[in-house]
């Protein structure tokens, strides 16, 4: 080496020290707050967009760490996180079935949120599902019921009607499907949905069973009611899609999936969550301007009804977390007004403060917001305060089971009978 | 495995049975001091916690803390008495999700170890060969090996894709099938996508283990066979296969142990489909998604015991000499 190129090597890591030196400075005004969340379509791009009002503000720095799309991976992740006090993440995105399995890793929120006024401001139902004992162990940034999608250009085209029972939706996705591949549109097919078995096959079937009056897998005083003949006949017309109006693939298929062959013009109904509405009418998509969504249809006979599974995402913030302080109030921005129209806007996500149904700026980007107190009404929450710290057993065996008679291994009959006796050995 | 002085030094030394020998071994046992902790660490203990744990009632929140209690071999298997007075067996022995998983191991260790020797066999054999560019075949065809699983598993799993899967469209466009084939959601062939996964992945393994073994293998003898003018499929049943057994058993043994513990292919290419589901899996989940690691260090537990006794079988039935003592 010369002495020219080592001196200019000296010069640059005095360079490199002198950044670095400079760098954690700047970081040394505020704190970094870590979050992780789902990336579930564009949550993850949208997400320095969002917090960089309240980064402004603060100039502490929120950053996002991705976690995969299914609930389920993320939820056994996060619990070996708290179970083990770790203290790298800040803030999590919780799931609202989360909350009773999770309580006693999070800080109590209530005063904070009270102060912030929260509270009141919040749907009643959203708030009373995340708090235990009267803790409330995390905020509601959005909620979810999901609703029917559906080709407003193809029903138009065949002079059919939007589908209100699921004797309807399955005749009108049978006779599409069958005109468009005569047609010559041969990728086309009638419903797409989320068979794989996971939680996502749990709210699906919940709707259906919820729907024939079948009742909710187990009631809210703990009675396991799934074992009944509606409960079996909903199972039954659901398995009948399989390879008639939906591909076979949809046993494998989660939202993303669904909205894959959605979105690229290849379904006529989708049952997916309301993040697909903002996405399908993206600049990109094959189905921009062409879909309109309405509730998801009803069961037959008297006890029929439209059923949709209540979901929704909260934050919750560790015990854990080095920078508590600031973990809170990066929440309490996450679930404030602001960022909750941020998130309507951009993302197309449900808010859970009430008064974000009657902007107008929320309600021009997503004008199908209005009509969704009626879906509210018939929403249905997951047994997961009755099952408490067994819910995550109780939902897998529930879409394990429904996962067999959709494959078809077993017919609905036996399949939610042993179900039964499975429930019953997981709560007692 | 434990190494025994052979008989031939034996005889040697024991007419002069010296300090200096008796040193030599002292020396050779703080050389294997290191060797033997690190292996206590990483691989008995392990083992030990998780057996001991298969017989406490720890769960997620009491794992860290320790606040778990001894149950003895409830987990495994217990009599519960019901209401109305009748003996209900409960535990992993009795779980039928967990024979379902030990059958599906069972099934797919078997089939995909057997597929993998067979085409291993035939790859080593024509790598064997002398042929221009050998080099560069040998190290192409070691790719898919080198693929870490999950990116083998996703890319396998977007291929299987029944909508836009370029498979399906291989098959629809020779006209070998009239509709996309589902393939990792189907019970029926999700468990032959995850054995073409890993047949593709592992056969150039087991092909490397053989070409070694086929090296070994004197030139002299396939002269020998040539001039008496012996069949070349003769001389392979012969020749070839008796002398490359003991380098095939060893490559059978490692890929059984392989197969019958397999996890990684199945959690990302068929995640919780009953027909794939394996010992790991099941036992991933009990632990990782309900926080029940009782139950699941039970199942790792017997998980175990099954592979130990596979491979007892294994090397009983088959004299594998991995000592290396009689090959000598």
């Amino acid at each position: 080496m010369t002495n020219g190129l080592k001196t200019a090597a000296r010069r640059s890591s005095a360079l490199a020290i002198l950044v670095a030196l400079g760098a954690s400075a700047a970081a040394a005004q505020g704190v970094q707050v870590t979050i992780v969340s789902g990336a579930v379509g564009n949550a993850v791009a949208n997400f320095d967009a969002l917090v960089a009002p309240w980064e402004e503000r603060t100039g502490n720095d929120a950053v996002l760490v991705p976690m995969p799309a299914s609930t389920t991976d993320q939820f056994g992740q996060y619990r070996l996180w708290l179970a083990a006090q770790n203290g790298d993440i800040d803030v999590y995105q919780t799931d609202v079935i989360w909350a009773p399995q999770l309580a006693e890793h999070f800080v109590d929120l209530t005063e904070a949120a009270t102060a912030a006024g929260l509270i009141e401001a919040n749907f009643p139902s959203i708030i009373e599902s995340q708090t235990v004992d009267g803790k409330l162990v995390a905020i509601p940034i959005f909620t979810d019921a999901p609703a029917l999608y559906y080709r407003t250009d193809l029903l138009e085209k065949y002079g059919a009607s939007v589908p209100t029972t699921w004797e309807e939706l399955t005749a009108t996705a049978q006779m599409i499907q069958d005109a468009e591949r005569e047609a010559g549109n041969s990728e086309i097919w009638g419903f797409v949905w989320q068979g794989n078995a996971y939680e996502g096959l749990t709210c699906d079937a919940l709707e259906w069973i919820k729907s024939f009056g079948g009742g909710q897998i187990i009631e809210p005083d703990g009675t396991i009611s799934v074992n009944n003949p509606q409960a079996a006949a909903a199972l039954e017309m659901a398995a009948s899609w399989v390879g008639t109006i939906s591909p076979e693939g949809v046993l494998a298929y989660q939202e993303e999936e669904s909205r894959g062959v959605w979105q690229t013009g290849n379904a006529v109904f989708m049952r997916n969550w309301p993040y697909a509405y903002a996405l399908s009418n993206s600049p990109d998509s094959a189905v921009a301007g062409k879909f309109d969504v309405a509730p998801l249809p009803a069961g037959p006979g008297p006890d029929g009804r439209s059923a949709a599974t209540l979901g929704g995402w909260n934050v919750a913030v560790s015990r854990y977390s080095d920078n508590q302080e600031a973990a809170i109030d990066l929440a309490l921005y996450l679930g404030s007004a602001e960022a909750q129209k941020q998130r309507a806007i951009n993302e197309g996500n449900l808010p859970t403060i009430q008064a974000l149904y009657e902007d107008p700026d929320v309600l021009a980007a997503n004008p199908y917001f209005a009509r969704w107190q009626e879906v509210f009404l018939n929403a249905v929450p997951r047994p997961s305060a009755p099952a408490g710290e067994d819910y995550n057993e109780v939902s897998t065996a529930f879409f394990t089971a429904v996962h067999n008679v959709l494959s078809g291994n077993t017919d609905a009959a036996s399949a939610l009978a042993d179900l039964e006796v499975d429930l019953e050995d997981i709560l007692e | 495995m434990t190494t025994t002085v052979t008989a031939g030094s034996m005889a040697g030394t024991r007419s002069g049975e010296s300090g200096l020998e008796r040193q030599r071994a002292r020396a050779a046992f703080w050389f294997l001091v290191p060797m033997l902790a690190m292996l206590a660490f990483v691989a008995a203990w392990p083992l030990l916690r998780s057996i001991m744990l298969s017989l406490t009632d720890a769960d997620a929140n009491t794992i860290f803390s320790g606040s778990y209690e001894w149950v003895g071999f409830d987990n495994y298997l217990r009599a519960q008495e019901r209401a109305d007075g009748t003996i209900r067996w409960r535990g992993v022995l009795v779980d039928a999700s967990w024979w379902n998983a030990v059958w599906n191991t069972i099934r797919f260790a078997v089939m995909s170890v057997t597929l993998e020797t067979i085409l291993g066999l035939l790859v080593a054999l024509v790598l064997h060969a002398e042929f221009r560019g050998r080099g560069l075949v040998r190290a192409a065809i070691l790719i898919p090996w080198a693929i870490p699983t999950i990116v083998s598993a996703r890319m396998w799993g977007w291929m299987f894709n029944d909508q836009y899967g370029i498979i399906n469209h291989m098959l629809l466009s020779v006209g070998l099938i009239d509709a996309p084939i589902a393939w990792t959601a189907r019970p029926d062939t999700a468990m032959i996508a995850v054995l073409i996964v890993d047949v593709w992945k592992t056969t150039p393994f087991m092909a490397l283990l053989i070409l070694a073994g086929l090296q070994m293998i004197p030139k002299e003898m396939y002269e020998a066979a040539k001039l008496d003018g012996i069949h070349p499929v003769r001389v392979f049943f012969r020749v070839t296969l008796p002398l490359l057994k003991p380098a095939l058993m060893v490559a059978v043994i490692f890929r059984l142990l392989d197969a019958l513990r397999i996890f990684d292919l199945i959690y990302v290419l068929t995640p919780r489909s009953s027909s794939t589901v394996t010992m790991s899996v099941i036992s991933f989940q009990n632990i990782r998604e309900f926080g029940d690691y009782a139950e699941g260090s039970a199942q790792s537990t017997i998980l175990f015991l099954i592979i130990l006794v596979f491979v007892t079988l294994y090397i009983w039935l088959g004299r594998v000499d991995l000592s290396g003592e009689r090959s000598r």
